[in-house]
């Protein structure tokens, strides 16, 4: 079953960035892009060809390649819907944290290795964001393993969260809100960065992949909906702790995560992007919830 | 209920880190009215042998008082001397938020080595109340403009006013209604004040008060 649910993983994700987009086209009145626009998207990128600048170097071709890998893996260690991941052991979140970072790292050395100030600027904005959403990350993960006393992935997502729902109901609840802070973030979405825009001084995440064609950019657009799908799905469990078991589980977590897409394409509607002074603000905001949340934990 | 008074209490404590880190005197000042309202609701859920007349007579003192009074009046201040937002704090607004983050962190830490006359009702009263008093102690001396430090004491009679929760079944309701009445009052005149340095130097800084010489 857990093998299932990771398989859906791979299937599914292109359609949940589907999902955030038709909610964003409905709102605003258009027709919008079909919800499978990005899988003819990824098939269309993955035949054709790639152009490499004469600059670039083996670690531009190796960063899409990497940060994928890096997801997938995260994958494995997600307890999807609260049913036993495929791999786990003790304290397994701190490496699902390291993936995704290192995801984020190969992505950056792939930008930097470009040579295009332009690029080195985007990079230098990720990395900066990135530094303050991953304690917000590390917070959220640290209040939910205390609530459940255990820290595997697994455990802080299985059975456990269900009993420490009504024993700790405020600190998941501070660390649900923190967690979905940070999935906005991580994910490039709006009140950080619109992942529509191509204006030069505002992107973040577009800038950096601005060089990568072909398969590469493939690989990247995929790589992005695995990361807001691995977010969705952690933050579902988190929100909706209730005990599931088999196949209820499965469809907890995909309507969950349909909800949670219209969640996002819904904020992406009514809000503006921040500024980027204020994108600082907010983060240390989310990583101050979930510490609350800690605290109240701790006492 | 005890359920229900946890979560007004920790919704306060949120409360106190939106003020910290809001720029928009606006929202901050409809953050403090929320923050306010909450409170009135805490006697009602923590009634416990008191008589229902004096627990109703709080709640709703508190209620116009904090809720809607004073919110009313700092939001007419803000509209007559047309600003909209603390421009440069003393203290950024991110060090002030991992500042208000440090002093709820203490607040918990040590709250539980306090010897209290009472027995605690509520285990979350204590730190709640000793947070807010902080927060509002951090937005009276960290911010430049009167409308904001003005919200800083509100925000700290909110603190005093939790931790008067723990004592109310002492506690007459005259008094309480004099504390009311007090906060009410110093509010108008704080607001009289606002108005006069708004006329004088046309911005609310009180930064330009150190110029006043005799």
């Amino acid at each position: 079953m857990s093998l299932a649910l990771f398989l859906l993983y791979l299937v599914l994700s292109p359609l949940l960035m589907g999902v955030v987009n038709r909610t964003k086209s409905i709102l605003a009145g258009r027709r919008g892009p079909p919800l499978l626009q990005l899988y003819a998207d990824l098939w269309r990128l993955l035949r054709k060809g790639s152009v490499y600048s004469r600059t670039t170097s083996w670690v531009f071709v190796a960063g899409p390649v990497v940060s994928l890998a890096a997801a997938v893996t995260a994958g494995l260690f997600l307890a999807f819907g609260g049913l036993p991941a495929p791999l786990s052991f003790s304290g397994d979140f701190v490496l699902f944290a390291a993936l995704l970072a290192l995801a984020r790292f190969a992505t950056v050395l792939a930008a930097l290795d470009t040579g295009s100030s332009f690029e080195g600027m985007g990079a230098a904005r990720e990395v900066t964001f990135g530094s303050l959403s991953e304690p917000a990350l590390f917070l959220c993960l640290l209040t939910v393993a205390r609530a459940t006393g255990s820290s595997s992935l697994s455990g802080m997502l299985g059975p456990g969260l269900a009993a420490a729902w009504t024993l700790a109901g405020p600190a998941l609840l501070l660390a649900a809100i923190a967690l979905f802070v940070v999935a906005l973030a991580e994910n490039a979405r709006i009140p950080f960065d619109d992942p529509n825009t191509h204006l030069e001084l505002t992107m973040i995440h577009e800038v950096m992949v601005l060089d990568h064609s072909g398969p590469d950019l493939a690989l990247i657009l995929y790589g992005a909906s695995l990361k807001l799908y691995l977010f969705g799905a952690l933050f579902v469990r988190i929100a909706l702790g209730f005990e599931v078991t088999g196949v209820a589980a499965a469809g907890v977590l995909l309507l969950g995560l349909l909800a949670f897409g219209v969640l996002v394409g819904l904020i992406e509607s009514v809000m503006a992007r921040l500024r980027m002074a204020r994108v600082p603000q907010l983060l240390v905001g989310a990583s101050v919830l979930s510490a609350f949340g800690l605290v109240l934990l701790l006492r | 209920m005890p359920a229900w008074s946890e979560i007004v209490l920790i919704l306060v404590v949120v409360i106190d880190f939106v003020l910290l880190a809001s720029s928009r005197l606006r929202a901050v000042i409809r953050g403090a009215a929320m923050q306010g309202a909450l409170l009135s609701l805490l006697p009602l859920f923590m009634a416990g042998r008191a008589e229902l007349g004096h627990v109703l007579l709080l709640s709703l003192g508190a209620l116009l008082v904090k809720g809607i009074a004073i919110p009313w009046l700092l939001l007419w201040a803000i509209r007559e001397a047309a600003i909209r937002r603390e421009v440069e704090p003393l203290v950024g607004f991110v060090p002030s938020l991992v500042l208000g983050a440090l002093g709820v962190g203490l607040a918990f830490a040590l709250s539980s080595a306090m010897p209290l006359p009472a027995p605690e009702r509520h285990g979350f009263l204590v730190p709640t109340s000793l947070s807010t008093v902080f927060t509002g102690l951090l937005l009276v001396v960290s911010r430049r403009k009167a409308v904001s430090q003005v919200i800083g004491f509100l925000v700290l009679e909110n603190g005093v006013f939790v931790f008067g929760l723990l004592l109310s079944d002492f506690m007459p309701a005259m008094v309480e209604a004099g504390v009311l009445l007090d906060l009410f009052a110093a509010v108008f005149v704080m607001g009289i004040v606002m108005f006069d340095i708004n006329r004088e130097f046309s911005s609310l800084d009180t930064e330009k008060l150190s110029a006043l010489k005799d």
